[in-house]
């Protein structure tokens, strides 16, 4: 009787329902794993982590040669340049494809005006054309534009222009309209033109915004445009699928190491930038 | 008298404008990229002949077959993924929340920042050479990187979550393992299930292109269809990953709505 009920205390109450999730998520995920051609035994049975494990070890030393040195710093340069162009490229399509497709400016919204309808059919497509520039990824436009200008960083600053265009250009409307729309408002009510109002009610409240937000995404394509390397598009990350191809860990290690360091002081640039603007 | 309106920016913005455009010039004067023969004559009709590839896209049955495989590959690859992740970064995560005493906090912290800080699409590089082309690397690939998101992200809520409970057990006799799952995990389970399908979320989106360096799912299907010219075959890919990340981005905002009005 006693060992009956030490045996009961001892048993977890939410034992059973648990083992039931266990085993319906089990048999849930078996197909997955089938899919994903889950396969450790592969890992350790082939030469392929053997292989891991001597490029990884010659990770270290690191290859200081200048002559590499130099390559490193000239796709470092690269990817700073092909992040800015692109970002500056990407703003400038994106600043009148925010003026269309944000409402702000929308004289039919003021009154009870005609031409509601035909407003909204000019914004609409456009705000459509830019979900889509930004739902396909940087690495995939990369990789449609290598194939399109061919290999380096010209593919790459047109991805990180196409790609930003469709969020920046989201974010410049919408900073347009979360502001104080009153002076516009005002300036249109009076009879002012368009982009006297854009120009004198909108655009010298959301400027610092758009600076700031526009350097934020400076960092990110920083950091993007070392990724988009990898199919072709310049920059340190070309180096490193390279140095990768021809397992030359020392290489890798010091791409990686600038890589991080490139990341930092991305980080801090767009900080201190993004301060005095504020 | 006239009065002069307050100047829209202040010094240090011009600074900066003055800051941007030489940087701006400075990179395309590096890159000495050709825009203007991108975008005249030659280069635009090369441009618009390659875009017109894409038209009508691949929509034959057998075809369509092989998108649903890839479709499914990627979701699979996310899930396992993820699911290695989770419980991965809820092993490291114990050490760097200094759960097995303060040695093992700062290597375990390192190590955590060393898994996120590397992208996924280095990982995948990485792991190709591993276990070779395929989406058991891309699962890898996404496991790492997500383990030292999700570790970092777990050892807050553990450092965050009440401590008595678990000390309880522990003064009651009960062994550190059994003290830590009913202690401390059902209290912190929810936010545990909350970051680990907010990371699942984007992980579907990066299952979709990690193929493109050979890791399987979608993007290795563009890939190998751009690299074949076959340019009809990557336009229906590319509307595959579109519905895809459009699905997501529908059915986490239904889901986030809900759970806002219940939580409401």
């Amino acid at each position: 009787m006693t060992a009956t009920r030490a045996s009961l205390a001892s048993r977890d109450p939410a034992l059973l329902p648990r083992l039931a999730i266990t085993v319906v998520a089990l048999l849930l995920l078996w197909p997955g794993l089938e899919l994903a051609e889950f396969d450790p035994a592969a890992l350790f049975d082939s030469r392929g982590l053997a292989t891991l494990g001597s490029f990884v070890g010659s990770f270290l030393p690191p290859d200081l040669s200048p002559a590499f040195l130099r390559l490193v710093a000239e796709a470092t340069l690269q990817t700073l340049a092909m992040a800015t162009a692109g970002v500056f490229l990407a703003a400038v399509l994106a600043f009148p494809a925010a003026l269309v497709a944000s409402r702000a400016l929308s004289i039919s919204r003021i009154g009870p005006g005609r031409g509601y309808w035909l407003g909204e059919a000019v914004r609409l497509p456009v705000r459509w054309l830019l979900i889509l520039l930004r739902s396909i990824p940087e690495i995939v436009w990369a990789l449609l534009f290598v194939r399109a200008v061919g290999l380096g960083p010209a593919a790459g600053v047109l991805a990180i222009a196409i790609n930003y265009a469709g969020m920046l250009g989201k974010v410049y409307f919408e900073i347009f309209e979360s502001g104080d729309t009153r002076p516009a408002r005002a300036i249109l009510e009076a009879g002012g033109g368009r982009l006297a109002a854009f120009g004198y009610g909108i655009f010298p409240v959301a400027l610092p915004e758009l600076m700031s937000y526009s350097v934020y995404r400076w960092e990110c394509a920083v950091r993007a445009s070392v990724v988009m390397g990898f199919v072709g598009a310049g920059g340190l990350g070309q180096q490193m699928d390279l140095s990768m191809k021809m397992l030359a860990g020392g290489e890798v290690a010091t791409i990686l190491v600038v890589f991080f360091l490139l990341v930092l002081l991305a980080d801090a640039v767009s900080a201190v930038l993004r301060r005095a603007v504020a | 008298m006239s009065r002069r309106p307050p100047p829209v920016l202040g010094v240090a913005p011009w600074l900066v404008l003055a800051f941007m455009a030489v940087a701006v010039t400075a990179s395309f004067w590096y890159l000495a990229l050709d825009l203007s023969g991108l975008l005249s004559g030659e280069g635009l009709a090369q441009m618009l002949r390659f875009a017109g590839g894409f038209f009508p896209p691949e929509l034959a049955p057998g075809f369509l077959a092989r998108i649903g495989q890839g479709t499914l590959e990627t979701l699979a690859i996310s899930a396992i993924g993820t699911l290695l992740a989770a419980f991965a970064g809820l092993a490291l995560a114990v050490p760097a929340a200094g759960r097995l005493g303060g040695w093992a906090r700062v290597p375990t912290r390192l190590l955590l920042n060393v898994l996120r800080s590397i992208p996924e699409v280095v990982w995948a590089a990485l792991m190709v050479l591993a276990a070779g082309l395929g989406p058991f690397a891309g699962t890898l690939a996404l496991a790492l990187h997500t383990a030292g998101v999700l570790g970092r992200l777990f050892a807050e809520t553990l450092e965050n979550a009440p401590q008595e409970p678990t000390e309880a057990l522990r003064h009651a006799g009960s062994p550190p393992l059994a003290a830590f799952c009913y202690g401390t995990l059902p209290v912190v389970m929810p936010q545990l299930l909350s970051y680990t399908l907010y990371r699942w979320e984007n992980n579907i989106r990066m299952a979709t292109v990690l193929g493109v360096v050979g890791a399987g799912g979608l993007g290795q299907m563009l890939f190998v269809s751009l690299s074949l010219f076959k340019q009809d075959e990557a336009a229906t890919v590319l509307g595959a990953m579109l519905l895809i990340v459009g699905l997501v981005d529908l059915l986490s905002a239904v889901l986030r709505r809900g759970l806002a009005r219940s939580g409401a």
